[in-house]
């Protein structure tokens, strides 16, 4: 969706330069929620304040939702049919390879040092033995973020 | 109203604590709707993620759409939507106001270089659930590793993936006489 709205907000309508468009991909990253939708609201205030924001996340969100609402009403309806089956089945076998891409992508983009591949192990232990709530996770792996890397990061030049 | 009310709770809950972008909202979605609340039965959260991988959107915000719909209708994809993008909403704005510095802090760096490698490891295990789930034959875990490789390592675009898949479901599964994922296991 990112290189959609590069398009559609700095080249066709010029509402913002590259540059602050890079700052509010940062921002939408550190703030919780998916990056499309952070993005758009970021934009919206700057360029109309409050209610802006709200237009521009109501406009991003939109047409998925009426495009969800309906596929999920004809898939209620006919999930029984045996093609539906068959057809989902495939579904099933891609949507598993889907999220196992998204990590993947993920681990090439942030895995770059052994605190990183550290703290995997950590969460993959704690997800899977201690059955620990992934929000818990995400906290301790902040705080751990924080000991680990916080001290390397005042340092000039690291 | 009070179930609706608990549905915008549970999605707030998890639209506050999604780092990272939308796959790394599927975790925390399935620990809720699946796990804890048990509104959704695992296989069928499987199929509400395919199809909101299909759908055009985020996916975190498709999957709570089709959540909501599920359990109670238009008001009820309303209110998880609601729910989910709320957070995050109100996070930006208080950002866009007060901090647009903020990914020049120190701390706000390290901890999300500590956040970072932890929603790896949660999609990764979300992988896992899902595909405990949904592989349950040779012909499933071979669409899905074909799938994984045409994406992660042939770089083409999910959705005609997903499409293929599709197809492949179609023509694999078509003849099945089983009705149900579950008979074909047990």
């Amino acid at each position: 969706m990112i290189p959609l709205m590069e398009k559609e907000i700095i080249q066709a309508n010029k509402w913002l330069s590259m540059k602050e468009f890079v700052d509010i991909i940062a921002i939408a990253e550190v703030t919780p929620g998916p990056i499309a939708v952070n993005s758009a609201t970021y934009v919206g205030y700057k360029m109309a304040g409050v209610w802006g924001a709200a237009f521009a996340t109501i406009g991003v969100v939109l047409p998925s939702f009426v495009i969800v609402i309906s596929l999920a009403s004809l898939f209620l309806k006919y999930k029984d049919a045996p093609a539906v089956k068959a057809i989902s089945k495939g579904l099933r076998a891609a949507v598993t390879a889907m999220i196992a891409s998204a990590a993947f992508s993920m681990a090439k983009a942030s895995l770059i040092d052994v605190q990183g591949i550290v703290i995997v192990g950590l969460v993959i232990f704690g997800i899977f033995k201690m059955k620990i709530h992934p929000i818990i996770c995400i906290f301790l792996a902040a705080v751990l973020g924080i000991a680990l890397w916080g001290g390397m990061m005042l340092v000039p030049g690291l | 109203m009070r179930f609706l009310l608990e549905l915008f709770t549970s999605f707030f809950k998890i639209g506050a604590f999604t780092f990272g972008g939308g796959h790394a909202m599927v975790p925390l979605i399935q620990k809720e709707v699946v796990d804890e609340k048990e509104w959704i039965e695992a296989e069928d959260f499987v199929d509400i993620l395919a199809l909101a991988q299909t759908a055009p959107g985020p996916v975190a915000a498709n999957t709570s759409v089709f959540v909501g719909y599920k359990l109670a209708g238009v008001p009820g994809a309303v209110w998880a939507l609601a729910g989910t993008i709320l957070p995050s909403f109100i996070v930006i704005l208080v950002v866009a106001m007060y901090f647009a510095k903020i990914t020049d802090s120190i701390v706000i760096n390290a901890a999300f270089s500590g956040i970072r490698p932890a929603v790896v490891a949660l999609v990764a295990s979300a992988a896992i659930n899902i595909g405990k789930t949904a592989l349950r034959d040779l012909k499933g875990v071979g669409i899905s590793v074909l799938a994984f490789l045409a994406v992660a390592v042939a770089g083409i675009h999910p959705i005609p993936v997903i499409l293929g898949s599709a197809a492949l479901g179609y023509v694999f599964f078509k003849d099945d006489k089983i009705s149900g994922l579950n008979n074909q296991a047990d």
